[in-house]
């Protein structure tokens, strides 16, 4: 065909090649990239987003995880001398190309995914019971998942939004005098209109009616994220007593500044421990000072195994990370902290099992038996680093005592003293919540997982 | 060299007006089909089969289904995104009220609900036309998509605010849900699709689609040899919508097996318009070339550097996908301003005279 046309116009044939081309790569590249993987050891995917509108909350959290695992690798070589294979999928904090992820990675017999995305985690959570691919969603996800009678593989410690709430009100009640006090007070809670901002809404409108305050719901689109002029708006005219921020990437710098701007008093803005970024509260600088935010894991990188984070993987080049200054960050310890549940996972059910290259059937036995004490937590090199975590069948979540820290303009400082959530209000509505869900869902498969006890 | 028409004569007038009216090319689309129904089924693993056919689609029979309406009928719709939402939400509240009937003929169903809500959004292409109708529909878009979210009633008051999706089986094999293998969920859609684009290709190549075409290229001529405006642009909205609520009903329950308004915004109705452009205005397999392109090149792109072994990290490579993507797509459509179906055709006609180029 070449030669025969040769001197014939051959702009058609230019365009025909390349739409050849551009055919050829289309249907080759799906059946050949499953072959690249082949080196042994336990594949934990890593679903990130260092890309898009969710970056700035992203990215921090992917480096974190990233960086502990990898430091794992680098300092003992892996986890009971079997090395971790991590291996980042990029998904933007879209659901669709969340799922996308786990279809990619799903053949490689993942031993734990962890989705850092509450819509993504719904997604995936009917799914992991077929495929034997256990969900770790710390703190984030389905607040109903946190029971294992119904969802035994979902794991989501330390706690649930719910948890997270409840502390909220418990220490509005705190700081106005007693429960007795929120009576006739209006709180308002500004969220991000996704699943993941929706989260709180069932329980503090059960606490509202319990203690008797208003709630004025705010929802912020995704797409207005960074303009929030018109949700201000209204708050101004509802003059909340309290407010809560449950927002995500650009969504939240943006809302301290809005505070900031509106005089509304930064110590009664209190953020879910994901609104507690530094890159939430640095634009507003000073204006911000006194934002509080819930948190389950310290700040700072005064801790040996931080260190050897920079020691190992930040100074050798082999993390992300623009600066050392980085390690210490809230949402990178967040991520480390996550980490080292999967790490803990792994090594639980190496344990339980007596094997070394383990799977998902058996991290989800190592998850559920997790228990990671004061001293653990001391072993690992990360001394009061985080509540002690204790995961049983019954319970996968714990509902640990949860933390305040405060923004001093140019950094958080952990305030003394812990919250507990409210637990007679909580763990009942978790259960009802998670029975409600089975009952939506027909065919919900029963529970057959044997289980194991404590370690 | 074998693709030649030598030698077939049409001695009647049903095979000169065939869809296929080369050998070759009715060769070539059993084999197309034999590839879609057999060896893909065969040979496709979970990811190829559910990361990459069943979105590409069902992508493609959404963007039929724009093209029915922009392509054929020249009325330019942004509301494709919404329209695809109302058959998936009309799905769900079907299987809800009725689980025992079969959810293969309620996600055929919600089409009608999908068509209804498409033909009141339609009713401004009477008087307006161009980029006002486009600006009438987004209205439509918006709209729709408020309900999406704040009509609890909607999504059955799941506390998430997403539709979650039962297990539906047929015959005992599960088709939705999560038990559902991706193997008969892509043999379901399959069926489906091709069953519509035959649907859709005797729909535009008679009486009907000749009627929209006319409105197309001149809705003043058209009124004068008789056809009726009203009827005719209303009816490219209620197929349209029919194909797009069907493709939204798949999506959700064939595909995600749950989902978001966030899924059916206004970045989907411009996904599908792209595919239609990129494909190629009022042809049918530009549809598919369109969703090809726009759906899987981004997939494939961001499987190569893996695939050759490069050390690229996913978020480098994630910002070089857009790239690549932006620059292709620009890069095609300078070639070929009418879309890849028109250059699938240009090569299609140098194969049939070739060696002699004309």
């Amino acid at each position: 065909m070449h030669r025969a046309s040769a001197g014939a116009k051959g702009e058609a044939r230019m365009q025909l090649k390349h739409f050849a081309l551009g055919l050829a790569v289309l249907t080759a590249a799906p059946l050949t990239m499953t072959a690249a993987q082949a080196q042994s050891g336990i594949f934990v995917p890593l679903f990130t987003y260092r890309t898009g509108p969710f970056a700035g909350s992203g990215i921090p959290v992917a480096n974190g995880l990233h960086d502990y695992l990898t430091m794992l690798n680098e300092r003992d070589g892996g986890i009971g001398g079997e090395k971790l294979i991590i291996e980042e999928c990029e998904d933007g904090y879209n659901t669709q190309r969340g799922v996308q992820c786990y279809d990619s990675v799903k053949d490689r017999h993942p031993v734990v995914i962890t989705p850092y995305s509450t819509g993504i985690t719904e997604q995936l959570i009917p799914k992991a019971a077929v495929d034997k691919v256990p969900i770790l969603s710390m703190a984030y996800g389905l607040s109903a998942s946190a029971d294992g009678n119904e969802f035994p593989w979902i794991f989501n410690p330390p706690d649930t939004y719910w948890d997270g709430a409840s502390a909220f009100i418990q220490h509005a009640a705190n700081v106005e005098g007693g429960f007795a006090k929120l009576k006739g007070k209006t709180i308002g809670l500004i969220y991000l209109d996704a699943p993941y901002g929706k989260e709180p809404i069932p329980l503090l409108q059960a606490l509202a009616k319990d203690y008797g305050f208003t709630l004025k719901l705010y929802p912020v689109p995704v797409s207005q994220m960074q303009n929030q002029s018109s949700v201000w708006l209204d708050v101004r005219r509802d003059r909340p007593d309290w407010i809560y921020l449950q927002g995500w990437g650009a969504m939240n710098p943006t809302a301290v500044q809005e505070a900031a701007q509106n005089n509304f008093p930064m110590d009664h803005l209190v953020g879910v421990w994901w609104s507690g970024s530094d890159d939430d509260a640095r634009p507003a600088g000073a204006a911000a000072k006194g934002y509080l935010s819930l948190d389950i894991n310290a700040v700072g990188p005064n801790f040996p195994a931080l260190q050897d984070i920079i020691k190992y993987v930040v100074d050798k080049g082999k993390s992300q990370l623009s600066s050392k200054d980085k390690v210490g960050e809230n949402f990178y310890n967040r991520a480390v902290m996550n980490a080292v549940l999967i790490a803990e996972g792994i090594r639980t059910a190496q344990k339980l099992t007596g094997k070394k290259l383990i799977d998902g059937t058996d991290m989800r036995r190592g998850l559920e038996a997790m228990h990671i004490s004061d001293a653990r937590w001391k072993e690992l090199g990360l001394p009061a680093f985080a509540e002690p975590i204790h995961v049983t069948c019954s319970d996968h979540n714990g509902h640990a005592n949860i933390f305040l820290v405060q923004w001093d303009g140019t950094k958080w400082v952990k305030q003394p003293g812990s919250i507990a959530p409210i637990h007679n209000k909580v763990e009942p509505l978790i259960e009802q919540a998670a029975q409600d869900y089975v009952k939506a869902n027909t065919g919900w498969p029963k529970r057959t997982e044997a289980c194991d006890k404590s370690s | 060299m074998l693709y030649r028409e030598v030698g077939q004569y049409k001695t009647n007038y049903a095979a000169d007006m065939a869809v296929f009216p080369i050998l070759q090319d009715r060769i070539g689309i059993g084999i197309i089909l034999f590839v879609a129904f057999v060896v893909f089924p065969l040979i496709g693993n979970d990811f190829l089969l559910n990361a990459v056919l069943i979105p590409f689609l069902i992508f493609s029979l959404a963007a039929i289904g724009l093209n029915l309406l922009t392509g054929y009928c020249g009325l330019l719709s942004l509301g494709t995104g919404a329209f695809m939402g109302v058959g998936a939400y009309a799905c769900l509240k079907l299987t809800t009220y009725f689980p025992q009937v079969n959810i293969v003929v309620w996600i055929l169903a919600s089409g009608f609900f999908s068509a209804a809500v498409g033909v009141l959004f339609g009713l401004p292409s009477l008087r307006i036309k161009g980029f006002y109708l486009a600006v009438a529909t987004l209205a439509a878009q918006f709209f729709l998509e408020w309900c999406f979210i704040r009509i609890p009633w909607l999504y059955n008051n799941s506390v998430s605010g997403a539709i979650e999706v039962p297990l539906r089986t047929f015959m005992s094999v599960p088709i939705t849900g999560p038990t559902a293998t991706s193997l008969t969920r892509y043999l379901t859609v399959l069926s489906i699709v091709v069953l519509m684009t035959w649907l859709a290709s005797n729909l535009v190549h008679g009486r009907i689609g000749r009627m929209w075409m006319s409105v197309r290229d001149m809705d003043l001529a058209a009124e004068l040899i008789g056809i009726r405006l009203l009827r005719a642009k209303l009816l490219a909205f209620a197929v349209s919508s029919f194909y797009c609520g069907v493709a939204g009903a798949m999506l959700v329950f064939l595909w995600y097996g749950g989902a978001e308004a966030e899924v059916f915004n206004i970045d989907q109705s411009f996904l599908e318009l792209f595919m239609v452009i990129i494909g190629g205005l009022g042809t049918l397999i530009g549809s598919f070339f369109g969703a090809a392109l726009i759906y899987i090149l981004p997939i494939a792109l961001r499987l190569i550097p893996e695939g050759l072994g490069l050390p690229l990290h996913p978020a480098t490579v994630e910002q070089l996908r857009f790239l690549v993507v932006g620059i292709l797509i620009i890069v095609f459509l300078v070639l070929e301003p009418n879309g890849l179906a028109r250059l699938w055709q240009i090569g299609k006609q140098k194969l049939r005279v070739w060696p002699f180029p004309y």
